[in-house]
């Protein structure tokens, strides 16, 4: 039992560093490293301009999108190699952010379904950077039960044309493709009606509006189609097969592992190693210290999980199902936390301002942005869900509407 | 990175498992729980058959000398099948004391007799409510000689020897505090068994009376070493607990599969599948900690003491949880007498109130924790 390198993953990572120390944007990263929790916007720069030029120079590199083939754009590399690279890149990996769902979801679907010409003329301007994809799945009245989606798109001569609204889309104001997800026949039930499509965003009908979140922040956006025309030959997988294709797209974001999740453990460790409360420093509190054993044991306990499955990938196994706790602790953790934190600095804990809140008001961001890191991307309840039907193998939820046209299932409560 | 056990450590772990599968079965703890023995006689005796008493133990001293990583599976078994035998109190405290303080005397004498059954050993630390702490310790030693009362010692009224924490000095300083080794057989010691939440395993009241016994250790490194010891017995105990986090985990998994209620099963409700879910969090971080402690321990690493509490918080919780949320899914049925719900519940809590209970280590984490940030 170690932690070392393979001599081969030793020599891997010494490349990997090298390059990096000769070549990376150093100008960022003590903004970067300072930036831990949520989406990152820079001073100095424009977040998407600045990692679109990082994301240019990897690609030349041959270090851009590392786990897919050469010839579509990526090194072919292994996806124990992957990881180091990802610890090597280490702040500058947040440059990446608008490139992620491209290289995590969208490109491995245009791989998988995708005609060869589209994959050869797409998947490497993808991988340079050049063009950012977004992935267009979840609507008003489909969120966790995504099946439930109504953007339809109609059969018109070597076309189709769609009609309807996603929402909850990262990146779409600045994405150029979109991986659609749509409903072809609402006559068949419902997991079984849909296709799935890619469209460039600058298409005629295709509106971004960005949705003010309860944070006040706007971080993702409204995507409305009226009659957009999408070629057929940019259909991804057969007519009524979109359920299959989505599975793949979510099992290659499932695949990705060691990208640290936020707990905010440091940031409340540090706080209370300083912190002086009425009683005396906070550290000495017997409360507080059995508030932070708790959450020291949890972030301890997610980075060795994380340790366990790069230790498979490492052997070239496949991880087991481990990794799959790693966003349901760490959301409600984050959200513990910034509240607790909140608690100990009293009536000021309600401040916000950077001059006047505590810690430049850290944990009042922490706290607001909180209640959508355990909703996106999966609720804590579709997480546990996961776990104890694929990890447990308990069995699915009696579904009332697997059987049912989709047009019949009922659309209001009451 | 190869943060996991070998392929020879999980053959070991098979084997442990197929053995107390065999030899311990639930009916096997319940005859300890429902009669006096204290112990099975039975499997200790088995156990030292296979070796795994001493597989940490070096062959110098007969032991198989395999080493502390394969002691941790075998930790991981015995807490799955809630072994009603004085496993940690003998081969996690008294052993690792040993070990680590012991006279070459002193090993040549137990480390053998532990490694072949024929010798129980114990801790002899509380004395009444408390956490581990030298203001707490009044045994006074003087002369060569004990006199007061421990309690509760795990294992003490079935040990044939006990590592006694004793008073020395009254300085105020933990130098005040010295080891002693007592042969419990030798006199001058009476041994009570104490009623306790798990009576599948013996707490006892030990007496000591003008009790022969000779240092272990230097006089004024007592405290310093019993810590070391328990940090030591803390991975190693965290071991146990995840071992039963982890069948507690599957008992409830199975009941849900099998009970109908409502004409389906119980296991698609996701009321109880988010318990189950729940369940193995806490199980799966307590298992990464523990293989972050079995790292430290294995390697003598600089940061054992800041693993051993991870590893112990973590596992103390998820014995406990899994315990408790077992008894919740399966029901009415979880709190009979007849289901085996409640061993797991009992064994979970008198794991976690052994060895310094949760609010000891979570103290010693932050206050290590602080220290390093200091250094």
């Amino acid at each position: 039992m170690n932690f070392d390198d393979t001599p081969e993953e030793a020599a891997f990572r010494a490349k990997a560093r090298e390059w990096v120390q000769a070549n990376a944007p150093k100008e960022y990263e003590e903004e970067l490293s300072q930036a831990s929790l949520g989406r990152i916007t820079l001073k100095k720069g424009d977040m998407v301009e600045v990692g679109k030029a990082w994301q240019k120079k990897k690609f030349d590199a041959g270090w851009s999108c590392l786990s897919w083939p050469k010839e579509y754009g990526g090194r072919g590399a292994t996806p124990i190699e992957k990881v180091i690279w990802q610890q090597e890149e280490g702040v500058y990996g947040k440059l990446t952010q608008p490139f992620q769902i491209g290289e995590g979801m969208c490109g491995p679907t245009v791989m998988a379904f995708g005609s060869e010409e589209d994959k050869r003329r797409r998947l490497p301007k993808l991988a340079s950077g050049e063009e950012i994809w977004c992935q267009l799945f979840s609507e008003p009245s489909a969120g966790s039960d995504v099946a439930g989606l109504r953007t339809r798109a109609e059969r018109d001569g070597d076309g189709w044309i769609v009609n309807g609204q996603k929402i909850w889309t990262s990146g779409a104001h600045y994405s150029n493709y979109g991986l659609l997800f749509a409903r072809t026949d609402p006559d068949a039930p419902k997991h079984k009606g849909l296709t799935m499509f890619f469209l460039d965003m600058k298409s005629p009908g295709v509106e971004v509006r960005p949705i003010k979140q309860a944070s006040g922040m706007s971080e993702f956006n409204e995507v409305y189609f009226t009659d957009v025309r999408i070629p057929d030959s940019q259909r991804l997988g057969n007519v009524g097969d979109g359920w299959n294709v989505s599975l793949t797209t979510l099992m290659n974001e499932r695949m990705s592992i060691g990208s640290r999740l936020a707990t905010g453990f440091p940031e409340i460790f540090a706080f209370c190693s300083d912190f002086v409360t009425e009683h005396g420093p906070a550290l000495d509190d017997r409360a507080v210290r059995a508030k932070l054993a708790d959450w020291a044991v949890k972030s301890s306990g997610l980075k060795y999980t994380a340790y366990r499955s790069l230790s498979a990938l490492s052997r070239g196994e496949r991880p087991g199902p481990e990794n799959s706790i790693g966003k349901l602790v760490a959301g409600t953790m984050v959200q513990d936390i910034a509240t607790f934190a909140m608690d100990l600095e009293g009536a000021a804990g309600a401040l916000t301002g950077a001059a006047d809140a505590e810690v430049g008001g850290r944990f009042q961001t922490m706290w607001i942005g909180a209640p959508g890191t355990r909703i996106a991307g999966g609720t804590d309840e579709i997480l546990r869900n996961i776990i104890a039907e694929r990890v447990l193998g308990l069995p699915g939820d009696i579904r009332v509407d697997k059987n049912v046209p989709f047009n019949k299932i009922p659309t209001k409560g009451r | 990175m190869n943060f996991e056990f070998s392929d020879d450590q999980k053959q070991l772990r098979d084997q442990a498992r197929r053995f107390l599968a065999e030899k311990c079965p639930p009916k096997a703890v319940r005859a300890v729980l429902e009669g006096s023995a204290g112990y099975d006689k039975a499997l200790w005796s088995g156990l030292a058959e296979m070796g795994f008493l001493g597989v940490a133990i070096p062959e110098e001293f007969g032991g198989t000398g395999a080493g502390h990583l394969e002691l941790c599976v075998i930790a991981e078994e015995m807490g799955r099948a809630l072994a009603p035998v004085p496993f940690s109190s003998t081969v996690y405290l008294a052993a690792e004391a040993l070990m680590l303080a012991g006279s070459d005397a002193q090993k040549q004498k137990w480390l053998p007799k532990i490694a072949s059954g024929e010798a129980v050993g114990a801790l002899a630390l509380f004395e009444g409510p408390g956490n581990p702490s030298p203001q707490a310790i009044k045994v006074a030693a003087a002369n060569g000689v004990l006199n007061g009362v421990k309690k509760p010692v795990a294992d003490g009224a079935i040990a044939d020897f006990a590592i006694v924490a004793a008073r020395v000095g009254s300085s105020g300083r933990e130098t005040d505090i010295a080891l002693y080794l007592v042969d419990l057989k030798a006199g001058g010691v009476e041994a009570k068994t104490l009623t306790n939440v798990d009576p599948s395993r013996n707490q006892a009241e030990l007496t000591f009376k003008n009790c022969k016994a000779e240092p272990l250790g230097a006089a004024n490194e007592g405290w310093s070493i019993l810590t070391r010891v328990l940090d030591r017995a803390a991975v190693l105990m965290a071991f146990e607990q995840v071992g039963g986090a982890d069948r507690a985990l599957e008992m409830g998994r199975d009941y849900a599969l099998d009970r109908i209620a409502f004409g389906r099963q119980i296991g698609s409700f996701q009321a109880i599948k988010h318990i189950l879910a729940d369940m193995y969090v806490a199980a799966t971080l307590a298992r990464s900690n523990c293989y972050y402690g079995a790292w430290a321990l294995s390697t003598n690493a600089g940061e054992l003491g800041e693993a051993a509490a991870t590893a112990r918080i973590s596992a103390t919780q998820a014995f406990q949880h899994c315990s408790k949320q077992n008894i919740q899914v399966h029901g009415g049925m979880g709190f009979t007498w007849e289901f085996d719900c409640h061993l797991y519940y009992r064994r979970s809590n008198a794991l976690a109130l052994s060895l310094g209970s949760l609010s000891y280590w979570e103290d010693q984490l932050i206050e290590r924790m602080r220290k390093k940030n200091v250094a």
